[in-house]
């Protein structure tokens, strides 16, 4: 047992893809999981019951005894927005690495060329990065890049407005300009599933203003732009993600990543991370 | 021509592919193939009963099977045809029942005895590298020439693909160069898991 580890709530299913009980991993523990009458239920190993909360489309547990609630995203819930379920994509990488992928624009250029950025666009401009202490959450703010299709429903290249959260160590929130709605801010989440401390199961969830695109557009684009990252993810080295400085050397770019590293290791979440001196 | 199309998709890529390189337009439907299972909607059990992807349309004409589908695409280019293309297409197919499905299984979590389709793949890329290192010696790149055929482009997306699904492919360097060399192509597009040439696209 580890606290602060294990009192945090995790994504373990899409709730519209549960058709049978079925076992997963939760923290390199066997956990089961299934959905009767409607309700969800999750038991660990020994059979004993696990919390639930339903939520953005999935189901979330939780090993330990959460002091509080599984957070929110109010903008989602305002209506005209269509919710999309990504579905789940395994990727052996350590699960905060799969986050910290996904606070990183700088890769946009290389990884998702010619969608969300290209070249000679790669510079990222200075942008403001907080750990707000009172909801203990990681954000940036003021985030500009150039993209050539930032969305599915982008009919060109714009400078897209970005802001990031990380509202849990294993989870994202991201809010950018939306092509449609200028003046609104399209929703995209990552939710990730730690399977063990270098295999996770990522479970993106999106809440977009797109009157134009059909769903199954909207979910290739998401598989398209999450596929192109997994490869480089599992590539990554060191495997476990570092949160001392001095093994991997941060550039202005990377201060979101630089506080959720520090964030991680004041909260003491070390699962699928290394404490190694520099 | 409409294809009901998967990105994620080894065989979906192989028609994409095929096209971009013969300047071909496609109209793409996206095919909501994992989680929304549409493939095995009733609207596209209609259209192919065998519940699978890709699926061509051309007016009146369904085709299915991705070997079918190149050759109806290269039908007006003999260029890109071989007589040994028929054993390659037939390999193609054991690359997607082995390699392909060990990436479905790694991504996606499809049902799969893992060890034995990485092994069955494993053997398959063992293969590939014999034969391109023969071609190599007759001073020939591609599967059944110096020129690619249809035979290329059925096997390149899951021989690519190998790494999703945990199978690495460092020890066939004729591959690698076989891979380097479709990737050269001009009109070559890629795919999740498969990156453009970005060295060679600009050169200094």
């Amino acid at each position: 047992m580890n606290a602060a580890i294990d009192n945090h709530w995790y994504p373990v299913a899409m709730i519209s893809g549960i058709d049978a009980p079925r076992e997963t991993l939760l923290l390199g523990k066997k956990i089961s999981l299934g959905r009767e009458d409607g309700t969800c239920w999750v038991l660990d190993a020994s059979g004993a019951e696990l919390p639930t909360v339903e939520r953005f489309g999935h189901l979330w547990t939780s090993p330990g005894q959460p002091n509080r609630d599984l957070f929110t995203i109010p903008e989602a819930d305002s209506p005209g927005r269509r919710l999309v379920d990504v579905g789940s994509v395994k990727v052996k990488c350590s699960p905060l690495r799969a986050v910290e992928n996904f606070l990183d624009i700088a890769h946009f250029p290389f990884v998702h060329t010619d969608i969300l950025g290209a070249e000679p666009h790669t510079e990222v401009d200075r942008y403001d990065v907080k750990i707000r202490e009172e909801v203990d959450e990681v954000w940036a703010t003021k985030v500009k890049f150039y993209q050539p299709q930032a969305a599915k429903s982008a009919a060109g290249g714009i400078t897209t407005e970005y802001m990031y959260r990380v509202p849990a160590p294993t989870c994202s929130v991201l809010y950018k300009t939306c092509p449609p709605r200028p003046g609104e801010w399209d929703v995209i989440t990552l939710f990730v599933q730690p399977l063990t401390e270098e295999w996770c199961e990522v479970w993106p969830w999106m809440a977009l203003y797109d009157d134009e695109s059909t769903m199954s557009e909207m979910v290739s684009f998401q598989q398209l732009i999450f596929m192109q990252d997994r490869s480089i993810l599992e590539n990554q080295l060191p495997r476990k993600l570092p949160l001392d400085p001095g093994m991997e050397v941060p550039t202005q770019a990377d201060m979101t990543s630089v506080a959720y590293r520090r964030w991680l290791k004041k909260i003491g979440y070390t699962y699928g991370a290394q404490l190694v001196a520099a | 021509m409409i294809l009901y199309d998967y990105v994620l998709s080894a065989s979906c890529y192989k028609v994409r592919l095929m096209a971009a390189l013969l300047g071909t337009p496609l109209t793409l439907r996206a095919v909501n193939f994992h989680p929304g299972r549409e493939h095995k909607s009733p609207e596209m059990l209609a259209l192919n009963p065998k519940g699978t992807l890709p699926i061509l349309q051309d007016r009146d004409t369904v085709l299915t099977d991705s070997a079918d589908i190149l050759r109806r695409l290269t039908a007006d280019h003999p260029e890109w045809q071989n007589t040994d293309d028929d054993r390659w297409l037939a390999f193609a197919s054991d690359l997607n029942d082995s390699l392909g499905l060990a990436r479905l299984h790694d991504v996606i979590g499809y049902e799969a005895d893992i060890d034995k389709a990485r092994a069955a793949g494993v053997s398959a890329l063992r293969k590939l590298e014999a034969h391109l290192t023969e071609q190599r010696f007759d001073g020939l790149i591609f599967l059944t020439g110096s020129n690619p055929t249809i035979a290329d482009i059925a096997c390149f997306p899951n021989t690519a693909l190998a790494p999703d699904g945990g199978v690495t492919l460092d020890p066939y360097p004729s591959i690698r160069l076989w891979m380097r060399a479709i990737r050269s192509l001009p009109g070559f597009i890629e795919m999740p898991g498969i990156h453009r040439l970005h060295e060679l696209a600009h050169p200094a």
